[in-house]
C-alpha cells in the first residue's frame, strides 16, 4: 500500500506521483467522512432545537400546572399529564393488537408457509406498510368509528380504541417485516437439530427458533412501537382529541388525546415565542426522549444478545 | 443506469410541464397575497379568492386554514398578508404583535351564526343558554336531563385554536360574564374540524355540536336558542343575526398588519362591496350590507 | 427417542403406546397451531388489503383526465388535484436532491472507511435515533428552524429539507447494507490491479451496490411522499391560485390534501375524497412496487 491513497506500486513500474488526483481524493475524502458525521449533527441539531424552545416552558408555566391534570392552553392550563396517559393509552392497545398478529404472522410466513405464499405475503406486506397514515385516518373516521359505536354501544366512536385499531395495522407490517428476517437468519442447524431429536416443528419453531431469533423479534416490536407513539395524523383524526385522564381499564373506549395530536393541531396556532410555543416544544422533547429510552433500550437488549451469542459460540 | 436516466428525463420533462401553465400569461407583473386563518372562513376566503381573481388575473391569492389563533400567529410572524379571524384579537395576541412591531387592523367582512347541531332524530328541538352552558361544562350528563331520551351526551367541539371555540367558549359556556372562568367538560371531543363535527352529528344520535351556520348541511337538526326561560326560542338565519334576535352570532374579520396598501386594499374593499357580499349570503353566512342578502 | 421420559426398564410395547399417544397429541396440537397462525396472518393480511380494495372500488369513478390534470374549482369540490400532485412531486424530488447524496455518502463512510470505535458507534446510535423520531416532531423542528430560524418560510425547500433528514436513516440503513453485501474481493480485486480506495468505490462498489441503495432510496421516499405531519407547518397550503414557481413558494400536496378535503371543506363529495386517496395510494404504493421489482431483480442478476 502506498501512502494515503493506498495505491500500490505496480511490480517494476516506478511511482508516478499524482497529485491531482491525490488531492480531489483527499477533498471527496474528506466530504464523506462530514456526510457521515451528519446523522449525529442532526440529532444533536433536532435535540438541541426541541431543548432550546422546550426549556423555558419550565419557566414560564409553574410546574404544578405543567405536571397537572388539565390541558386547555387558551386559559392558560397546560397539565401535560392527561397527553401522557393518552398517548400510552393508545399505544399499549396498538401493541397489543400488533405484536400477536405481527409476530404471529412473521412466523406463519417463516415457519410454515410454502415457498410460494412467502415470496407474495411477505413483499404484499411490506406493501401495505407503505400506506399513509392519513388515508386510514380517513377511513377510520368515516369507516371505523361509525362501526365501533354500534358495535360496541359507545357513545361515540371516536375512541383510544379506534386509535389502536389503526396504529395497530400501521405497526404490524414493520414488525412482521423485521421480525421476519431475525426467524429467518436463525441458522437451518438450528432446527434440524432440534427436529432431530424428536421435536415436532410446532415446538420447534416456539422452543428454538424463536428464542433464538428473539434480539432480532424484540428490535421488530420495538420499532414497531416506535412506529405507533410516533403516529399523529391516524390518532388526530379518530381518537376524538379530548384531554381525557385515561387512566381506568374503560379508557381504551373513551376519547383520548395524544401528545402526537396535540402538536399537530395546535402547533400552527401558536404566536412564536410564547408559553404556549415552549410548553408545545416541551411535549416534543418528551416524545424525542421516549423514542429514544424505546431506541437506547433496544440497542442495549440486541448488544447483550449478541455478545452473549458471541461467548456462546466460540 | 438506463432506466435511471430515463426516470430523470421523464421528472425533467415534467417539472417543465408544471411550470408552464403558470407562464402562459405573460407581460402581466403576478401580485400575490397570502390569506390564512380561521378554519370558519376559508371556505368563504376561497370563494372570494376564486372569484376575485377571476376578474383580476393578475392577482394570485393563496388561502390556507390551520384556525383564527394561526392566522393571527402568522400575521404577528410576518408571514402573511391578511388574517382570517372568527373572533377578536385577544390582548395577549395584541401585546406579541406589539412587540413584533405590528399593528394589527381589524376590518368586518361578514357575520355568522353559531348553530347548535344534534342528530336529525333526537327529539330536542330547543335549549335555552344556560341549558346549553351546562351540557357543555359537564353539569348536565343525559339527554334525559332536558327533556330528550335517555342517552348520555357526546359534546362535540372545535379545536381550542378556533376562534369558534373561543367565541363558543365566552358566549356560550361563560354566558358572557367576563368574570366566569367555567371551561368546557374534558371529555369534550375536540374535533380539528367542522366536517368532523358535522360528520360526528350526522351519525351519532347521542351528539350535540356547534359550527358557524355555514357549515351545517340541511340533513342535520338545528337547535332553536333563547336567551333564558320564558324568552323566544329563535333558529339562527340571516334575518335573526341582523335583528339582534338569535343570541349567539358574531363578526368574522381580517386583520391586516398595520393599514393595508397596493393590492391587499383593493382586495379589502372589494370584500367590503356588492359583489363579495353576495357571495357570503350564498355560503351561508350573513352579509354585512343588508342590500346584499339574496 | 421419546421425550415423555418413559423409563427403560417399562415394557417395549407400552413405551411405544405411550409414544405413539404422544406425537399423535403432539400433531394434534401442531395442526391446531398452525391453522390458528394461518389465520393471524390472512387476518393480518386481509383487512389492509380489503382497505386498498374498497378506496380502488369508490375512488376509481373519479379518477378521469380532467382529475388528474385540472386545478381545483368551487372550493375544492371540483375539478381536479393536479397541484396536489405536482407539489408531492416537487416534494419528493427536493426530498431526494438532498438526502440521496448525503445518505449515500454517509453510508460509504460507515460501509468502506469508518473504523470500529466510539465515534461510530456514536453515529449508528444516531442514525437509530433519527429513525424513531416521531413525524410531527421533525415538523416542529422543521418549522422552528428552516421557516422561522433560517427565515426560508413556509415553502417547498423548508419542506423538502424537514423531510429529508426524515428520509435520512432510511437511506443510510440501506445504502450501507448494500455496500457492505458486496463482497471483499470486489475491493481486493480492484486495489490489487492499481486503483485507489476512492477510485475502488466509485467504480466497482458503488455500481454493484446501486440496485440496493437504490431500494432503499426509493422506499424512504415512498414514506416521505405519504407523510403530513411534517409538511404541516412548513410547506402545505390549503389551496394555491397556481402552480408552485420557485422552491420558496409553499405547495399543496397529495396527503396534506387529502386531510384537508376530508375534514376542513363542508360538501365535498365522498368521491373526490376517495379519489384523492386513490392516487396518493397508487403514487406510494407504486414507488413501493418498483422497488420491489428492482430488489428481486438485482438479486437475479447478482454477480456474486
Amino acid at each position: 500500500m502506498n501512502g494515503a491513497t493506498g495505491t500500490p506500486t505496480a511490480g517494476g513500474q516506478s511511482a508516478r506521483p499524482r497529485p491531482r488526483r491525490d488531492w480531489g481524493e483527499a477533498i471527496i475524502t474528506r466530504l464523506i467522512q462530514l456526510s457521515g458525521y451528519s446523522a449525529v449533527v442532526f440529532v444533536g441539531l433536532i435535540f438541541f432545537f426541541l431543548v432550546r424552545e422546550g426549556l423555558p416552558a419550565l419557566v414560564d408555566v409553574p410546574l404544578r400546572n405543567l405536571f397537572g391534570t388539565r390541558w386547555y392552553p387558551i386559559e392558560g392550563y397546560f397539565g401535560v399529564v392527561p397527553l401522557l396517559t393518552g398517548s400510552l393509552v393508545v399505544t399499549v392497545g396498538a401493541m397489543a393488537i400488533a405484536v400477536p398478529f405481527g409476530i404471529g404472522t412473521a412466523m406463519f410466513i417463516s415457519e410454515i408457509a410454502p415457498r410460494w405464499a412467502r415470496e407474495v405475503l411477505k413483499p404484499l406486506v411490506e406493501l401495505l406498510g407503505g400506506l399513509p397514515s392519513v388515508v386510514l385516518g380517513f377511513l377510520g373516521i368515516l369507516v371505523l368509528s361509525p362501526y365501533l359505536r354500534q358495535l360496541l354501544d359507545l357513545p361515540t366512536g371516536l375512541t383510544a380504541l379506534a386509535g389502536s385499531l389503526l396504529l395497530g395495522g400501521i405497526a404490524v407490517p414493520t414488525i412482521v417485516s423485521i421480525a421476519e428476517d431475525a426467524l429467518d437468519a436463525v441458522p437451518r442447524s438450528y432446527r434440524d437439530a432440534a427436529l432431530a431429536v424428536g421435536a415436532t416443528p410446532w415446538q420447534t419453531m416456539w422452543g428454538v427458533t424463536l428464542p433464538a431469533a428473539r434480539s432480532g423479534v424484540l428490535t421488530a416490536v420495538l420499532l414497531g412501537m416506535g412506529r405507533a407513539v410516533g403516529e399523529t395524523m391516524a390518532v388526530m383524526m379518530v381518537t376524538g382529541n379530548a384531554p381525557v385522564l385515561a387512566v381506568r381499564l374503560a379508557s381504551i373506549v373513551s376519547p383520548v388525546r395524544t401528545m402526537t395530536a396535540t402538536i399537530a393541531a395546535e402547533m400552527g396556532e401558536v404566536a412564536s415565542g410564547s408559553p404556549h410555543y415552549h410548553v408545545l416544544f416541551f411535549i416534543g422533547m418528551l416524545l424525542f426522549v421516549i423514542s429514544l429510552l424505546v431506541n437506547v433500550i433496544a440497542s442495549a437488549v440486541v448488544f447483550r444478545q449478541r455478545s452473549r451469542a458471541e461467548r456462546v459460540l466460540s | 443506469m438506463r432506466t435511471a436516466r430515463s426516470l430523470l428525463v421523464i421528472s425533467v420533462l415534467l417539472v417543465g410541464c408544471g411550470s408552464a401553465p403558470a407562464s402562459a400569461a405573460p407581460g402581466h407583473p403576478v401580485e400575490f397575497i397570502e390569506n390564512r386563518g380561521s378554519d370558519t372562513l376559508v371556505n368563504l376566503a376561497l370563494a372570494w379568492a376564486e372569484l376575485y381573481q377571476q376578474e383580476q388575473p393578475e392577482v394570485r391569492i393563496s388561502v390556507s386554514g390551520g384556525g383564527s389563533g394561526v392566522g393571527l400567529a402568522a400575521l404577528i410572524n410576518g408571514t402573511v398578508d391578511i388574517a382570517n379571524a372568527s373572533r377578536q384579537i385577544k390582548p395577549e395576541e395584541a401585546e406579541q404583535a406589539q412587540a413584533h412591531g405590528i399593528r394589527p387592523t381589524e376590518f368586518v367582512v361578514a357575520r355568522d351564526a353559531i348553530a347548535v347541531i344534534v342528530h336529525p332524530a333526537n327529539p330536542i328541538g330547543r335549549l335555552t343558554l344556560q341549558q346549553l352552558s351546562d351540557i357543555y361544562s359537564g353539569q348536565i350528563k343525559n339527554w334525559s336531563e332536558v327533556g330528550g331520551e335517555d342517552r348520555p351526551i357526546v359534546r362535540l367541539s372545535r379545536e381550542t385554536n378556533s376562534g369558534t371555540h373561543v367565541y363558543f367558549l365566552e358566549t356560550v359556556v361563560r354566558l358572557g360574564q367576563k368574570d366566569n372562568h367555567t371551561l368546557f367538560s374534558t371529555d369534550t371531543l375536540l374535533l380539528p374540524s367542522s366536517e368532523g363535527i358535522v360528520s360526528e352529528v350526522r351519525q351519532n344520535p347521542n351528539a350535540i355540536g356547534y359550527d358557524g351556520l355555514g357549515y351545517v348541511p340541511p340533513d342535520l337538526k338545528v337547535i332553536a336558542v333563547s336567551r333564558g326561560v320564558g324568552e323566544a326560542y329563535v333558529l339562527p338565519s340571516a334575518a335573526t343575526v341582523n335583528d339582534r334576535s338569535y343570541p349567539i352570532a358574531r363578526d368574522l374579520y381580517m386583520y391586516t398588519a398595520g393599514e393595508p396598501t397596493g393590492v391587499v386594499t383593493a382586495y379589502l374593499e372589494w370584500i367590503l362591496g356588492q359583489e363579495a357580499q353576495q357571495v357570503v349570503g350564498k355560503l351561508g353566512f350573513v352579509p354585512i350590507l343588508t342590500g346584499a342578502q339574496p | 427417542m421419546s421425550v415423555s421420559g418413559s423409563p427403560a426398564a417399562a415394557p417395549a410395547s407400552d413405551s411405544r403406546r405411550q409414544f405413539r399417544a404422544t406425537s399423535v397429541r403432539r400433531r394434534r396440537v401442531q395442526r391446531i397451531g398452525f391453522a390458528w397462525l394461518s389465520l393471524m396472518a390472512v387476518a393480518t393480511v386481509v383487512p389492509i388489503t380489503l382497505v386498498v380494495l374498497y378506496i380502488v372500488q369508490q375512488g376509481g369513478p373519479a379518477i378521469s383526465w380532467e382529475f388528474l390534470s385540472g386545478l381545483p374549482s368551487d372550493g375544492m369540490r371540483q375539478g381536479g388535484i393536479l397541484p396536489a400532485i405536482v407539489g408531492t412531486f416537487y416534494l419528493t424530488l427536493g426530498t431526494a436532491l438532498f438526502s440521496v447524496p448525503l445518505g449515500v455518502a454517509a453510508a460509504v463512510y460507515l460501509a468502506e472507511y469508518a473504523q470500529e470505535n466510539v465515534l461510530t458507534r456514536a453515529i449508528r446510535v444516531a442514525i437509530i435515533n433519527l429513525a424513531g423520531i416521531p413525524s410531527v416532531v421533525y415538523g416542529l423542528f422543521g418549522m422552528g428552524l428552516f421557516v422561522l430560524f433560517l427565515r426560508f418560510g413556509t415553502s417547498i425547500l423548508s419542506a423538502s429539507l424537514t423531510l429529508s433528514i426524515m428520509t435520512l436513516p432510511v437511506i443510510i440503513s440501506a445504502a450501507e447494507e448494500a455496500l457492505r453485501a458486496v463482497p471483499q474481493a470486489f475491493r481486493t480485486v480492484s486495489v490489487s490491479l492499481g486503483g485507489s480506495r476512492w477510485q475502488t468505490i466509485a467504480r466497482v462498489v458503488l455500481p454493484q451496490a446501486v440496485p440496493g441503495i437504490l431500494t432503499g432510496v426509493i422506499l424512504g421516499l415512498e414514506r416521505a411522499a405519504g407523510e403530513t405531519a411534517p409538511i404541516l407547518f412548513t410547506g402545505a397550503a390549503f389551496f394555491l391560485p397556481r402552480l408552485p414557481n420557485s422552491p420558496l413558494d409553499p405547495t399543496m400536496a397529495l396527503p396534506y390534501h387529502l386531510f384537508v378535503i376530508s375534514t376542513q371543506v363542508p360538501g365535498m363529495p365522498l368521491q373526490i375524497q376517495y379519489g384523492t386517496a386513490l392516487v396518493l395510494i397508487v403514487f406510494v404504493l407504486g414507488m413501493n412496487l418498483t422497488a420491489t421489482v428492482i430488489r428481486s431483480r438485482a438479486r437475479a442478476r447478482r454477480q456474486w
